[in-house]
Formats: structure tokens, C-alpha cells, sequence
């Protein structure tokens, strides 16, 4: 037997399968918890057995595995809490639509009883069929910490009734909470972010479902350009267009166009897709010279006007359009734009990003220095924090540069 | 082997051996010099197996108590003397012995600054307490 190659499970196939198989046993009426640890030890059982014994039928080998261990833990608990309450729930209409499996165990994940950090984790684990480890490992915490959190998760759902639709809107949340951990740290969130907000345009007609999915093409277009082979920050205007993933942007540009198609008089584009086509309109310029900030910034006044109190509300749209202000109408107007975020945003390191950027725009190099300066001490990441520093240096040594020779250094 | 905490400050500790302007006001190509040189020491570290952990902390502090019963906890972020020690980061190692840590510490502390000229910082050697080994526990 030495040397047989052993039959290699398709791991991808065996992951599609597990929001499938999770939904089909709580809309059966099984608690979250009891159901996906049943089908964690299923799968276990699965990576033992298929190698020498392939099922026919993937599913419906899970479902039976799982089955059995639910009723084998249904009969212990039973016994120990000698039946005084009722082990089953009633069962629940099946629906056996593939979408609607994982919009259902969304909506379950992202329970609004839940915290957003349990959120994301239940997400991952259930829907992403993520390990706990994996998960950990994302998020840099020990796995014990990790286990801990999906336990607790889980054991908060316990009872709840789970056959009420959700907030769809929590849902978009929490994947682009999934999205943006990943880019600033693991890339494989990304794709499980991307990958998951591509199944749910499939469970929903919701416009904002495409406009998130749109919004993640195409910024992930431009990470491999990001940062440079030191892992140092290369900002947008400096970046090489040539290493933009010019498939992922024409997917992106697609997908939200099929969004904006969908909008009438009463239904305007909401967060995802105005936040989605200001990034198609930076994609689309062939050279920074080339970005059309008008569109930009019309986009941004879609973007601020979708809250009553922007600042307050949504401080970052602000921000965001007081750049694109900066670009159409001068630095200064930029300027006096971020002026009215100073009581809700002035600690923060993006705010004052932000300004040595138009003052660097308006030309004011020295006050430039001072802002990346600043921002730089209130950095709360290590590779922004050394890029702000960069930013500053550069700054100030090429305002001393224009105004004396200073920066000659003896031999 | 024992376990050590570098710690690195913002401020506090013995009188600068040198002192130099913020990092932000060097010369771009200093800073770049420093970071590859802090890049290294990871690396280096991580090669040798002596690596266990690094990060770099924000310079915001706030401090907490206990506000007593059914009352909000008590914080101060300030005023503090300027001179109060401020922790900027660590590296924790796992080496042979202390004259390890201390011979890593002031490589740490060769890191280069303006002009490229050492910086001869100031590094915090801490020993971390090890566990009580179990199998010695009295029965």
C-alpha cells in the first residue's frame, strides 16, 4: 500500500458545503450552538473517512453525520436535565435554495443581540468555515481567546428564535468589517470577505449588497500596488497603475453598475455604492493627473447627504470629500472643510493626514511637515506611523530646500 | 531559558547619551535608515530563535481606577510630569542568559540616527518571571 497516493479531499467543496448543511439543521429547529458543534465533529469524521470511502452525496452524508451526533447529545442532555424542559424546538419550514442558506445563516451570525467582534468571528467560523484557529490568527489574538469568543457567540443565540429575518444592513457591516481587518493585516480575509459578499448578491436583490461586493473589487484592485517590496506605504498618487488587477476593476465597475441600474426617484444609491464609485472613478484614471475630482466630490455629496449630521454621523465621508474639496476648489477650501471635524475628529492621526496633505497641495510645506508630524504620533499602526514619519521628513527637508541650502550636511 | 523584556521609552530613563531631534525632523534618508535597521533586528532575532514578540505602543496613556461601588471608573490622562516614564515598545526575547539580553539590548541601542551616527538610546532590560515548573509543586 506504500506509495498509493491518497484521495485528496477538495477542500473548497467541502467549505461551500457547511453554511448549506448549518442552515438546513436550524431551520430544523436545532439551537446554532448544538448544530454547529454536531457539524464541526461531522466534519472531522468526513476528513477521516471520505479519503478511503467518498460519500455520493457530500450534504447529505454531513447532515446524517451531524444528526446523529445532535440526537446522541439531545439524549444525554435529556437525561441529565431528566426532560423537564423540552429538548426540540418546533421544527421549521426547510427552504433548500442555496442563497437563501446563506443569507439565513448570515442574518444568524449577525444577530443584533451580538457584539460586532462576535459578529465577525460567528461569521467567519460559520459561514466562512474558517477554523478558530484561522481566526486567531487574523485577528492576532491566542486561539484559546478566539474559542472563548465563538463559545460565548454561540451560547448568547442559545434559545433565540432564529427564523426572523435580519437587519441586512448589519450583515453588509459586519462583511466590510471582515474586508477592511484583512487589508490591514491578512490578505486571505480579504477574499473571504469578497467571496462572502459575492454569495449574498446572489441571496439578495438588495442594491447596497452589490455596491458592497462593487466597493471591495475595487479597492482590492489596487493592494497589490499599496505597498512597496520594503512593505512601505505607496499613497495613490505615487502609486504604479501598472500593478492594478485590471479584471477586478471591470468586475467592480459591472457589479455597480448593475446596482445603480436599480435605483429610482424614491431609491437613491446608498453608502456602499457611492463609497463604490468614488473608488471606480480613482480605478479609472489612467494617471493621477487624470482623476476627475469633480465626479469625486459629487459623489461625496451623496455620500455626506445620506446622514442628517454628517460630521457626527460620518465624520470619514466628511474627511474623504474635504480631500476632493482640496482638489476642485483649491487647498484652502479643503482646509476650512476639515476645520468643522476638528471638535469630533482633532485627536485622530487621518485628521491630521489629512491636512498635511492640502497644505502640501497648497504648497505650505513646513505646515505639511508639522501635520504628518502629528498625525504620526497619534498613529495607531505601525506601518502608518512609519509612513506619516516619511511623510514629515519629506516634507521638512524639501521646505528647508526651497528656502536655503540647509540641507547640506558636512562630509 | 529566560525570557526578557527590551523596552524601549518616549521618555523617562537615565540623560540622553546623545540627544537628538524627533525622528519626523531627521533627514529622509536617516529615517529610512533607522527603520531598515529596526527591520533587521527582527529578522536577526527571529533567525537566532531568540524571538518572541515585538510591538510598539501609541504614546496616548490613560489611567484607570476603580471609581468604588456604582460609580464609573476614575481616569486621568494627565497633567503628568513630562519626566514620567513612557513606554514606546518592546521586543521580548528568549535567550541564554542575561548577558545575552544585555549584549541584544545594546545592539538595539546602536540603531542608527541623524547622520547615521548611533543613537546610543537608552533600553529598559526587564527578566520576565518565569512559571513555578509543576512537576516540582510539594504534592
Amino acid at each position: 500500500m506504500i506509495g498509493e497516493p491518497t484521495r485528496r479531499l477538495d477542500e473548497g467543496a467541502l467549505r461551500a458545503l457547511v453554511p448549506r448543511v448549518l442552515a438546513g439543521l436550524i431551520r430544523r429547529g436545532e439551537d446554532f450552538d448544538a448544530a454547529e458543534d454536531a457539524l464541526q465533529e461531522a466534519l472531522l469524521e468526513a476528513l477521516r473517512v471520505w479519503p478511503e470511502h467518498p460519500p455520493r452525496d457530500p450534504r447529505a452524508w454531513l447532515t446524517t453525520v451531524a444528526t446523529r451526533r445532535l440526537v446522541d447529545a439531545h439524549r444525554s442532555e435529556a437525561a441529565r436535565h431528566r426532560r423537564e424542559e423540552q429538548p426540540y424546538a418546533e421544527p421549521r419550514p426547510a427552504a433548500t435554495e442555496e442563497g437563501d442558506d446563506t443569507l439565513f445563516l448570515l442574518f444568524c451570525c449577525c444577530h443584533p443581540d451580538l457584539a460586532p467582534a462576535s459578529q465577525v468571528a460567528l461569521t467567519l467560523r460559520a459561514v466562512g468555515a474558517l477554523t478558530t484557529r484561522e481566526i486567531a490568527d487574523a485577528f492576532y489574538v491566542p486561539e484559546a481567546t478566539m474559542a472563548q469568543r465563538i463559545s460565548r457567540a454561540k451560547r448568547t443565540l442559545r434559545g433565540r428564535r432564529l427564523d426572523q429575518p435580519g437587519d441586512l444592513a448589519v450583515v453588509l457591516r459586519v462583511l466590510y468589517l471582515v474586508y477592511t481587518a484583512g487589508h490591514a493585516g491578512r490578505a486571505d480575509l480579504v477574499g473571504e470577505a469578497i467571496r462572502l459578499a459575492r454569495q449574498l448578491t446572489l441571496a439578495t436583490e438588495e442594491p447596497e449588497a452589490r455596491g458592497l461586493l462593487a466597493l471591495m473589487l475595487l479597492n482590492h484592485a489596487r493592494l497589490p500596488a499599496r505597498l512597496d517590496p520594503e512593505g512601505r506605504i505607496v499613497t495613490l498618487d505615487r502609486q504604479d497603475r501598472g500593478l492594478w488587477d485590471t479584471r477586478e476593476i471591470a468586475e467592480g465597475v459591472r457589479v455597480l453598475q448593475s446596482a445603480l441600474a436599480m435605483q429610482t426617484e424614491e431609491r437613491r444609491p446608498g453608502r456602499y455604492q457611492a463609497e463604490a464609485a468614488i473608488a471606480a472613478l480613482h480605478d479609472d484614471a489612467a494617471s493621477t493627473e487624470e482623476t476627475d475630482w469633480p465626479q469625486i466630490l459629487a459623489w461625496y455629496d451623496d455620500l455626506v447627504a445620506l446622514t442628517d449630521d454628517p460630521v457626527r454621523q460620518d465624520p470619514a465621508a466628511v474627511l474623504g470629500r474635504a480631500v476632493a474639496v482640496g482638489h476642485v476648489l483649491g487647498a484652502a477650501a479643503g482646509l476650512r472643510e476639515t476645520d468643522r471635524l476638528r471638535e469630533v475628529l482633532g485627536e485622530r492621526h487621518r485628521w491630521h493626514a489629512v491636512r498635511g496633505h492640502l497644505h502640501e497641495l497648497g504648497g505650505d510645506l513646513p505646515a505639511a511637515a508639522t501635520a504628518y508630524a502629528v498625525a504620526a504620533r497619534r498613529a495607531t499602526d505601525v506601518t502608518e506611523r512609519d509612513h506619516l514619519v516619511r511623510q514629515a521628513a519629506r516634507a521638512r527637508t524639501a521646505g528647508l530646500g526651497r528656502n536655503s541650502r540647509l540641507t547640506e550636511r558636512p562630509p | 531559558m529566560p525570557k526578557y523584556l527590551l523596552l524601549k521609552h518616549y521618555r523617562g530613563g537615565p540623560a540622553p547619551h546623545r540627544p537628538v531631534p524627533p525622528m519626523d525632523q531627521w533627514a529622509p534618508e536617516d529615517v529610512e535608515a533607522h527603520m531598515a535597521f529596526l527591520k533587521h533586528v527582527s529578522e536577526l532575532l527571529e533567525e537566532n530563535g531568540e524571538y518572541v514578540d515585538a510591538q510598539a505602543l501609541t504614546s496616548a496613556r490613560t489611567w484607570v481606577r476603580y471609581g468604588g461601588p456604582d460609580a464609573a471608573p476614575v481616569t486621568t490622562d494627565g497633567p503628568l510630569p513630562e519626566t514620567s516614564d513612557l513606554v514606546a515598545g518592546w521586543y521580548m526575547i528568549d535567550v541564554e542568559s542575561h548577558e545575552r539580553a544585555v549584549e541584544l539590548a545594546a545592539y538595539i541601542s546602536s540603531e542608527p540616527g541623524p547622520g547615521g551616527e548611533p543613537l546610543y538610546e537608552w533600553i529598559d532590560v526587564r527578566e520576565v518571571m518565569s512559571e513555578a515548573p509543576r512537576a516540582t509543586d510539594p504534592a
